[in-house]
C-alpha cells in the first residue's frame, strides 16, 4: 500500500445521491480508501472511495445516506483500506458484518489486521484438494462425495430444508482417520432473525459453538454491509487455515441476498445492467468470494466452502445460481418435488454434482465410482421412464422398463431418504447402493466392472457366504 | 522519449492520466509509485485511458505514469514450456518463490524467462557467416525439453547478413548468439529470446486449408465431429457440462506437438490440477511427461480482470511462436466467455456505447481476430516448414442459452462445434456432447486420412452409425406418445443399437486409464463391431426374429461389447475386439437358425 497514513478532513460535500456522497476539493483520495462521514448528530458512518479525481471523490456510504446533509456532514479520509482484525480468539464469538463483536463479550485482544478483499491465491501455490469428507449423508457421500478444500454450494428454494442439511453436514462432517474437527466460520448475509437464531442455537446445542465464529447481518441492514460480510468471514477463515493450519468449514447463507445487494448498489451507481439487472461484473465479484477456498502447498490447513443460496422461483438458470455454478466445484441441488413427497434430504441427485468426487473415490472403496455412476445412469433412466409411464401407462412399458421404475422408487425411499440425526458411514451407504441396484438384472449394470459385481453384488455375496459357511462346516 | 504523465482519475481497473503526449494506442505503461502494469486503450488529447493489470486499490490522482514506448509484449524463447504464466506472462512459480507467500501481490516484476538458466545452443549446420538471413530464419536450436527441439529464429521484423554466430555452447536467454547487419548497415544482436507484441499476429507466407485430423482419442470427436490440425472449434455448454474436462482431455491426449492451455477467468484449482498432474501423466504419443510439451497460462477468475483480457493474446502469440518452428500447436482457452466479459467490463468503464447484452460492439471483430490466428501455414524464412495452430475455445453461455452474443458470434468464426448438453450430463453421459446440435466442417477433408491409414470403409460406417442416432431421435418422439411396445421390430432394433452406440461408443470416461484414450484403430474396431452387429441383426429381424429374443439371448454379450471393449481392451490389443465381433455375429446366426427351425416346426 503506497498510502502514507495521513488523515484528511473535508466539509465540502457537493452532492448526496443514493448511497453515494460526492466530496469536492480533494485531489488525493486513494481508490478504495475508507472514509468516515460524521453527521451533525455526531453519528459516524463509513464508506469507501469508488472514484477519485483531481477535484472530487465519489464515496459509497455503507450504512446508507439517509440523514446526511451536505451542509453539515464532514468527510474524513482515513488513509486505510477496509481492514479487519482477525485472530483465533474469534472462535466461539458472534460478530456483525464488519467483524465487530455483538455478543456482549469483550473486545478482541490480539489479532492481525487484514484487508478484507484478500489477495488472489497463486494457482502455483495451491495444493489440490484430496481428502474425502464423510458427511454421513448417502445422497452426498454415495453420489457426490466432497473433499476438504472444495467449494460446494447448496442450491435450494424458499421453504426447503437447506439450513437443516447444512447443519447436519456441519455436525457430522469428518475426515476419517483424523481426530481434528472442523472450525466453522459462519456468515449469515441479510438473513431473517429466526434463521440466524437457528444456527446459533444449533451450534450451542451441539457444543460446536466453541469452534465456530459467526458473522451476522440481518435483512434490514444496508446492502453494502451485506457485500462485506462474506469477505470479513473469509478473511478470518484464511487466517485460521493458512496462518494457523486449521481445517475450516465456511458456511455462507444466503448468497441470493448477497447478489441482490450487488444489484441494488449497481443500480444506484447507474451502471449498465447485465442480465436481469445484475451487473456485468457479478461473475468476477462472486469469484472473488468463492475462490477463497482450497489448500496450499506445504500448508496444513484448508478452507472448505459451503455457500447456500435460494434460487428465485426455483430457477437454476437465474443469474445468481447460474454464475455460482460456473465458479464453484459442483452443487447440491434440493428438489421441491421430493420434499413435497416427504423425502429428507430432498437432494435432486441428477442435477447435483461434485467435481472433485474423483479424488474422493480414490480414498473410499474401489467400487465406489462404478456404483455411483451406475446409480446415476439407472436413476436417470428411471426418472425418464416415470414421466413416460405417466403418459402412456405402465403397461405399455417393457418388463425391463418396469424394473427400472421399481428401482427408482427404492433408490429414493431407501438410499436417499434418511433422518436428520442419521449418520451413515460410507460402507453403509455403499451397501444400500448395491441393495437397490440388485433390483435390476445384472446384465443391465453396464457401468460396473465384473470383478466388483462378483465381490459386492448381494447375489454373489450371499453365495460366497454360503460357500464359506459350507467350508467351515 | 516515452511520456511521463500524472494520474487524474482512478475508477476500478481504469486509470486516466494526463501529460501523455506522444504515447500510442496499446502502449504498455507503468502506473503509480508501485509501477503497476497497464496498457493504454484510449487516447484523447493529452489524456490516456489505461487499463491496469493489477489491483488499483490505494492508487491516487497525482501519482506518476511512465510510458514504455512499446506495446504489451511477451518474451519468446526457451523456458516457456513447463511453465505457468499469468495473463501478461509473469511466471507464477517464480512469483511464489520470490514473494514467499501463497498469494499473488501486485507490483511484482519478474520476467517471463529465467535469466540465470543456460541453454545448450547449436547453430544450424548449413549456415555460415556472410549468409543472408531472412525474417523467421532458423539459425540454431536448443533442446528445450526432451520432447521439443526449440528453433532459434531471426525475429520476424528483421533480416540481414549474418556477421557472427556463436559456437556451440551454453547461453542464457540474454546473451548474444548472433549478430546480423540489417538493411542500412545497422547491427542487430540476436539472443535466444526476442519480444513480440501480443496483439499483433506473427506473419506467415501463406495459410492452407487443414488436411490432417487432430486425433484426440475421444471417439465422439474423432469419429463424428473431428478437429483438424490448424482448425478452429468451440465447446459451449452450461456449467458442469464438461467443457473443462474435454479441454483437459484434448490437452492431454491429442497428437499436437505443443499445447498451450489458457485458464481465462476460471478456477484456480483447475490450473493447479494441470500443474501438479501433467508432469506425472505420459503423452500417449511419445511416452514422455505431458508437461514437457505444455505451457499453462492462468488468469483465474479472482485475478485482475484486465489481465484476463490480455491472457488470450499472450497465449496465442506463444502458440504462433511454436508454430513458426514447424510444430503443430494446440491452443485451448477456457473460457472465451470470461474473456468477452472482461472486454465488456473494460468497455463499460470507458463509457463506450454497449451493443447486445452490454457487450461492446467490437465483440464480433475481436472474436474473429482471435480465431483467425489459427491455421496451417507455410512459415517465413528457411528452412521451409509448415506449422499449425489449432484453437479450441470453451464458451460459457448464461443459463446455457446458445443464442446469447458470445456463443452466436463465435459460431460465425469456428468450423467445429461441440455442443454440450446439460441433460446428457445429468444422466452422466460423458462427454456430454449433443450429437444433434454438434457439427464439424472437417469430416470430408480428413476422411482420406482415415481411408489411407485405418480403413477404406471408415466414412461409410461412420455415416451409418450417425444415421442410427438420428433415427433414434425421431423415434424418441414417437415413444413419448405410444411407449416402446408400439414400435415396429425394425425400429425397436434401432433403439437397441442406438443405446449400444451411446453406451459403447459415444460415452467415454475421462478418468478411466483404458477408456480415456482410444486410438484411431481401436475406435474403428469398436465402430465396426457395432455397425456390423446392426446389419446382421437387421437381417435377422427381417426374417422375423423378435428384437426381444435377441436382446435376452445376447444380454451378456452386448454388455461385454460395451464394458469389455471400453474398459478392458487397451489400444495395443484392439484386434481383440474383432474376436468379440465374430462371437457376436456367430451367436446372432445361431439364434436366427434356432428361430428358423422353430418356425419351420410349428
Ligand atoms: N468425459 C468425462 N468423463 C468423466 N466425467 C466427466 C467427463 N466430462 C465431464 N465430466 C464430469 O463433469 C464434471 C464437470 O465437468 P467440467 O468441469 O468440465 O464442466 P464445465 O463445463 O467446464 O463447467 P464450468 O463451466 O462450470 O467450468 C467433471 O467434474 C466430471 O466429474
Ligand atoms: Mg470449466
Amino acid at each position: 500500500m503506497s498510502m502514507e497514513r495521513i488523515v484528511r478532513e473535508y466539509t465540502s460535500i457537493r452532492e448526496v445521491r443514493g448511497p453515494l456522497v460526492i466530496v469536492e476539493g480533494i485531489g488525493d483520495a486513494a481508490y478504495d480508501e475508507i472514509v468516515e462521514i460524521e453527521l451533525a448528530s455526531g453519528e459516524k458512518r463509513r464508506g469507501r472511495v469508488l472514484e477519485t479525481t483531481r477535484g472530487y471523490a465519489v464515496v459509497q456510504v455503507f450504512e446508507g445516506t439517509s440523514g446526511i446533509s451536505p451542509t453539515t456532514a464532514k468527510a474524513r479520509f482515513t488513509a486505510r483500506t477496509l481492514e479487519v482484525k482477525v485472530s483465533s480468539e474469534m472462535l466461539g464469538r458472534v460478530f456483525n458484518g464488519l467483524g465487530e463483536p455483538i455478543d456482549g463479550g469483550p473486545p478482541l485482544i490480539s489479532g492481525v489486521w487484514r484487508d478484507i478483499n484478500g489477495d488472489p491465491l497463486n494457482p502455483a501455490a495451491r495444493d489440490f484438494p484430496t481428502d474425502f469428507i464423510q458427511t454421513g449423508v448417502s445422497g452426498i457421500d454415495g453420489m457426490n462425495p466432497l473433499v476438504r478444500g472444495q467449494k460446494l454450494p447448496i442450491f435450494s428454494g424458499s421453504g426447503l430444508p437447506h439450513n437443516m442439511l447444512a447443519a447436519q453436514i456441519a455436525r457430522q462432517a469428518t475426515v476419517r482417520g483424523e481426530e481434528e474437527e472442523f472450525a466453522v466460520v459462519f456468515a449469515a448475509i441479510g438473513v431473517m432473525y429466526d434463521e440466524a437464531m437457528f444456527f446459533r442455537k444449533f451450534f450451542e446445542e451441539t457444543g460446536a459453538i466453541k469452534r465456530a465464529a459467526m458473522f451476522v447481518t440481518l435483512a434490514e441492514e444496508p446492502p453494502m454491509i451485506r457485500l462485506m460480510t462474506p469477505r470479513v468471514a473469509l478473511t478470518l477463515a484464511e487466517h485460521l487455515a493458512f496462518d494457523l493450519g486449521m481445517h475450516v468449514l465456511v458456511i455462507l447463507t444466503d448468497m441470493t441476498n448477497y447478489g441482490e445487494a450487488l444489484r441494488e448498489i449497481s443500480a444506484a451507481r447507474e451502471e449498465i445492467p447485465g442480465r436481469q439487472g445484475y451487473p456485468g461484473y457479478m461473475y468476477s465479484d462472486l469469484a472473488s468470494i468463492y475462490e477463497r477456498a482450497g489448500r496450499i502447498l506445504g500448508g496444513k490447513g484448508s478452507i472448505t466452502q459451503m455457500p447456500i443460496l435460494t434460487m428465485p422461483n426455483d430457477d437454476i438458470t437465474h443469474p445468481i445460481p447460474d454464475l455460482t455454478g460456473y465458479i464453484t466445484e459442483g452443487q447440491i441441488v434440493l428438489s421441491r418435488e421430493l420434499w413435497n413427497r416427504g423425502i429428507y434430504p430432498p437432494i435432486n441427485i441428477l442435477m447435483s454434482l461434485s467435481r472433485l468426487r474423483g479424488e474422493a473415490y480414490e480414498r473410499t472403496r474401489e467400487d465406489h465410482a462404478n456404483v455411483s455412476d451406475q446409480l446415476y445412469a439407472a436413476y436417470s433412466r428411471a426418472v425418464e421412464l416415470r414421466s413416460l409411464a405417466a403418459i402412456v401407462g405402465e403397461e405399455s412399458l417393457s418388463d425391463i422398463d418396469r424394473r427400472y421404475l421399481r428401482f427408482g422408487e427404492a433408490f429414493e425411499q431407501r438410499f436417499l431418504r434418511q433422518g436428520f440425526y442419521e449418520n451413515r458411514s460410507i460402507e453403509e451407504t455403499l451397501v444400500l447402493g448395491w441393495e437397490v441396484l440388485s433390483i435390476l438384472p445384472e446384465t443391465e449394470l453396464y457401468r460396473i466392472k465384473d470383478e466388483y459385481i462378483r465381490k459386492y453384488h448381494p447375489a454373489y455375496k450371499k453365495a460366497a457366504e454360503l460357500e464359506a459357511r459350507k467350508i467351515k462346516e | 522519449m516515452p511520456a511521463i504523465g500524472k494520474i487524474v482519475r482512478v475508477t476500478g481497473p481504469l486509470v486516466v492520466a494526463e501529460g501523455m503526449q506522444g504515447s500510442q494506442m496499446f502502449e504498455m505503461v507503468e502506473v503509480g509509485e508501485e509501477r503497476l502494469i497497464g496498457e493504454i486503450n484510449k487516447i484523447s488529447g493529452d489524456k490516456a485511458f489505461i487499463q491496469v493489470y493489477e489491483s488499483t486499490t490505494g492508487l491516487k490522482p497525482g501519482e506518476p505514469v511512465y510510458g514504455t514506448g512499446a506495446p504489451l509484449s511477451i518474451e519468446l524463447g526457451p523456458g516457456l514450456l513447463k511453465s505457468i504464466l499469468d495473463g501478461i506472462g509473469r511466471p507464477l512459480s517464480a512469483i511464489r518463490e520470490v514473494l514467499k507467500s501463497p498469494f499473488v501481490k501486485r507490483g511484482v516484476k519478474i520476467p517471463t524467462l529465467d535469466r540465470a538458466k543456460k541453454w545448450f545452443f547449436e547453430k544450424r549446420e548449413d549456415l555460415s557467416t556472410g549468409d543472408k538471413v531472412l525474417p523467421g530464419e532458423i539459425i540454431g536450436y536448443v533442446e528445450e525439453t526432451p520432447l521439443i527441439k526449440h528453433a532459434i529464429m531471426v525475429p520476424p521484423d528483421t533480416s540481414g547478413v549474418l556477421e557472427w554466430i556463436a559456437s556451440e555452447g551454453e547461453y542464457t536467454v540474454e546473451e548474444t548468439i548472433a549478430v546480423i547487419r540489417e538493411y542500412g548497415d545497422r547491427k542487430r544482436e540476436l539472443k535466444l529470446m526476442h519480444k513480440w507484441p501480443v496483439r499483433r499476429p506473427r506473419p506467415v507466407v501463406e495459410k492452407y486449408e487443414p488436411a490432417l485430423p487432430l486425433i484426440t482419442g475421444m471417439r465422439v470427436l474423432d469419429t463424428f465431429f473431428p478437429m483438424a490440425k490448424g482448425g478452429t472449434g468451440a465447446i459451449p455448454g452450461p456449467f458442469g457440462s464438461g467443457k473443462t474436462v474435454t479441454l483437459h482431455s484434448l490437452a492431454k491426449w491429442s497428437d499436437a506437438k505443443v499445447v498451450i492451455y489458457i485458464g481465462c477467468g476460471e478456477r484456480g484449482n483447475e490450473m493447479t490440477e494441470a500443474l501438479l498432474k501433467y508432469p506425472k501423466y505420459k503423452d500417449p504419443w511419445t511416452g514422455r511427461p505431458l508437461m514437457e510439451r505444455t505451457v499453462l497460462i492462468a488468469n483465474t477468475s479472482n485475478m485482475p480482470v484486465a489481465a484476463r483480457e490480455a491472457s488470450i493474446y499472450t497465449g496465442v502469440t506463444i502458440a504462433e511462436y511454436y508454430r513458426d518452428m514447424g510444430y503443430d500447436v494446440l491452443l485451448v482457452a477456457d473460457s472465451t466467455s470470461r474473456w468477452a466479459e472482461a472486454l465488456r467490463e473494460i468497455g463499460g468503464r470507458l463509457e463506450e456505447m454497449p451493443a447486445e447484452e452490454g457487450y461492446p460492439s467490437y465483440l464480433a471483430s475481436r472474436l474473429a481476430e482471435f480465431y483467425s490466428r489459427a491455421g496451417r501455414a507455410r512459415i517465413i524464412g528457411r528452412p521451409e516448414r509448415i506449422g499449425s495452430v489449432t484453437i479450441v475455445g470453451a464458451v460459457s453461455p448464461p443459463g446455457g442459452d446458445f443464442t446469447e452474443p458470445v456463443t452466436s458470434n463465435t459460431k460465425r468464426f469456428i468450423r467445429t462445434f461441440w455442443a454440450l448438453d446439460a441433460r446428457l450430463a445429468y444422466s452422466r453421459h460423458y462427454p456430454a456432447i449433443n450429437w444433434i446440435l454438434s457439427y464439424s466442417a472437417y469430416v470430408d477433408l480428413i476422411s482420406s486420412w482415415w481411408a489411407e491409414n485405418i480403413d477404406a470403409r471408415w466414412k461409410e460406417y461412420r455415416d451409418e452409425a450417425f444415421s442410427i442416432l438420428l433415427r433414434e431421435e425421431e423415434l424418441r418422439e414417437i415413444v413419448r406418445l405410444v411407449g416402446t411396445e408400439g414400435l415396429s421390430e425394425r425400429d425397436k432394433l434401432v433403439l437397441e443399437v442406438a443405446r449400444l452406440i451411446r453406451e459403447g461408443f459415444l460415452q467415454q470416461n475421462a478418468y478411466d486409464p483404458i477408456d480415456a484414450f482410444a486410438s484411431p484403430k481401436k475406435q474403428w474396431e469398436q465402430l465396426r463391431t457395432i455397425v456390423e452387429f446392426y446389419r446382421a441383426a437387421l437381417r435377422a429381424v427381417d426374417e422375423g426374429v423378435p428384437v426381444k429374443l435377441i436382446r435376452e439371448e445376447m444380454a451378456i454379450l452386448l454388455r461385454d461389447l460395451v464394458v469389455t471393449t471400453r474398459y478392458r481392451i487397451p489400444n495395443e490389443r484392439s484386434e481383440e475386439i474383432s474376436k468379440l465381433r465374430e462371437k457376436l455375429l456367430y451367436t446372432l446366426e445361431t439364434i436366427t437358425e434356432k428361430y428358423r427351425t422353430k418356425v419351420r416346426r410349428t
